[in-house]
């Protein structure tokens, strides 16, 4: 893969640090190794490749418009719902202690040996415990839930389990990243890895990392789940997608997420 | 001398009835694998209309990996493969054709689309709306006519 090898204007700023508030250093670059990323040199984080005022406004969390997700999910932290008549922090208690962590070992494979995203964890929560609905995989609820646990991580490194119950999993999700789908026979791997630096139209290819994730797409002026993401990705290739919450997508998060163990979980990231 | 006429005339018919009968994908005829000398439309393709077909996203959008120096107005121009000038002078019309129809037969693995084929996708969707394709209305992403601009296009890009 020719690496950097478009314009200079289009080069990412590799040396750039990213710093949230002048005082959480977030790890934006991280080593390969030869098991999960054998064709990258070097792990690095979507930020990176952003323009300079995107970066900056991650920077700081007055910019940073995935907080009012964030202050809407710690709300519905502590707000009573369903049969039960109970919260989370009936619970869990203060979500700063017990989801700290948490985010950075999504997806994981549950007691019953299914590999669960956040969603699924919090839905299961909602239905089996509190007696309340589930919500929508990417509605308004769940995202500013999932903006809001993530945070709880914010700086910590990517830790996915990938062996033993996650192996055949992620060895399904590794798969897909590299089957060239639609009529434009695109993978994940031509576009995130083969062309990481260049240009695709107006936009510049990152490794396609979800540390950052749950992310405020200005685009979408809203936040963007993990899954949704790859739902535009695949549909770019006029593809049939794979459903939000799907097994197929859900196999596909541990295996992209691996791809970027040891880089800083975000919290909540911009983009453009 | 009559008898002539008539055949002229039968004649110049079946070749203004070839000029109208497009290829369709799968009837493309490849020589050594790697080119197709004649053309899908019977006729030579417009450069001008050539133009809006890589440049338009709703058409070819070669743009989108490709940056043409000649077009200096069409924006946001990608670099995931070579820049196309000169294009015209590095390869035959045989082989451009080839390239622009289905360039995995000129390079295997190659990120570039194939442009007039219709089969061997996987999980074909209908355009960008991520649904299934209908097998029924499903065709190849250029028309005939769309590759023979094209081709004639990057033709007149010899240097
Ligand atoms: C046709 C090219 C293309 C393909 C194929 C593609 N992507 Fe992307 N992807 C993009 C572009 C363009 C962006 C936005 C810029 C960037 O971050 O690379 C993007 C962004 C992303 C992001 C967000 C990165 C961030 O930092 O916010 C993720 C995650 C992602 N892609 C995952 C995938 C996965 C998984 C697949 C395969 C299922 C895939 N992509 C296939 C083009 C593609
Ligand atoms: C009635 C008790 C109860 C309520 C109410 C509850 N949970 Fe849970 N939750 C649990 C238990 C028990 C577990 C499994 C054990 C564990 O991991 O803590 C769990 C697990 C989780 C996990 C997975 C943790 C991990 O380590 O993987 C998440 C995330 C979660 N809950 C979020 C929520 C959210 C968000 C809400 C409210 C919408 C909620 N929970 C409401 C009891 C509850
Ligand atoms: C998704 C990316 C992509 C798109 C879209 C694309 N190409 Fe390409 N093209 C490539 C790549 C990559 C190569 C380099 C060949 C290889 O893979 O070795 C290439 C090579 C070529 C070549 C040979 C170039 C040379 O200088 O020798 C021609 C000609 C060409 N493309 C024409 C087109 C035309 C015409 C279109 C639109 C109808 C188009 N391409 C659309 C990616 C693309």
């Amino acid at each position: 893969a020719a690496l950097w090898s478009g314009a200079a204007l289009a080069d990412p700023d590799l040396t750039a640090d990213l710093v949230i508030d002048g005082e959480l250093h977030i790890v934006t670059r991280a080593p390969s190794d030869d098991i999960i990323t054998p064709n990258l040199p070097e792990r690095y984080s979507g930020w990176l490749f952003r323009s300079e005022d995107t970066r900056a406004m991650e920077m700081d969390d007055f910019e940073n418009p995935a907080m009012i997700a964030v202050e809407a999910g710690a709300e519905l932290w502590t707000t009573v719902d369903g049969t039960a008549g109970q919260s989370c922090q009936d619970c869990h208690g203060d979500a700063e202690e017990s989801m700290r962590g948490v985010r950075a070992m999504m997806p994981h494979v549950n007691e019953d040996g299914v590999l669960w995203s956040m969603e699924n964890y919090v839905n299961n929560c909602r239905t089996e415990r509190m007696g309340a609905e589930a919500w929508r995989w990417s509605g308004d609820e769940m995202t500013s839930m999932t903006s809001f646990l993530s945070l709880q991580s914010r700086g910590m490194p990517v830790a996915v389990q990938i062996d033993g119950p996650a192996a055949p999993y992620w060895e399904q999700g590794r798969e897909m990243y590299y089957t060239r789908y639609g009529q434009l026979e695109l993978s994940c791997a031509n576009c995130h890895e083969d062309s990481t630096g260049q240009m695709i139209r107006a936009d510049h290819l990152s490794q396609g990392q979800i540390s950052g994730f749950p992310t405020y797409r200005l685009k979408n002026a809203g936040i963007v789940s993990v899954h949704n993401r790859f739902r535009g990705c695949i549909r770019d290739t006029r593809a049939e997608t794979f459903a939000e919450g799907s097994d197929e997508f859900r196999a596909l998060e541990l295996y992209v997420a691996s791809r970027g163990i040891g880089l800083g979980v975000e919290g909540v990231s911009v983009r453009p | 001398m009559k008898l002539n006429a008539v055949t002229g005339l039968v004649a110049a018919l079946v070749l203004a009835g070839t000029a109208y009968a497009e290829t369709a994908p799968a009837d493309v005829v490849w020589v050594d694998d790697v080119q197709i000398p004649e053309s899908l439309t019977g006729a030579p393709g417009n450069a001008e209309a050539g133009v809006a077909v890589v440049s338009s996203r709703a058409q070819g959008n070669c743009v989108a990996c490709h940056e043409f120096t000649a077009l200096p107005d069409v924006q946001f121009q990608g670099n995931i493969g070579p820049a196309l000038d000169g294009v015209g002078s590095r390869w035959s019309e045989a082989e451009l054709r080839g390239i622009i129809v289905d360039a995995k037969h000129m390079f295997p693995d190659t990120r570039m689309p194939s442009f007039y084929r219709v089969d061997g996708f996987i999980r074909p969707g209908d355009a960008f709306t991520g649904r299934a394709a209908d097998p029924a209305t499903f065709g190849p992403l250029l028309t005939a006519q769309q590759i023979e601009d094209t081709l004639a296009y990057l033709m007149t890009l010899t240097e």
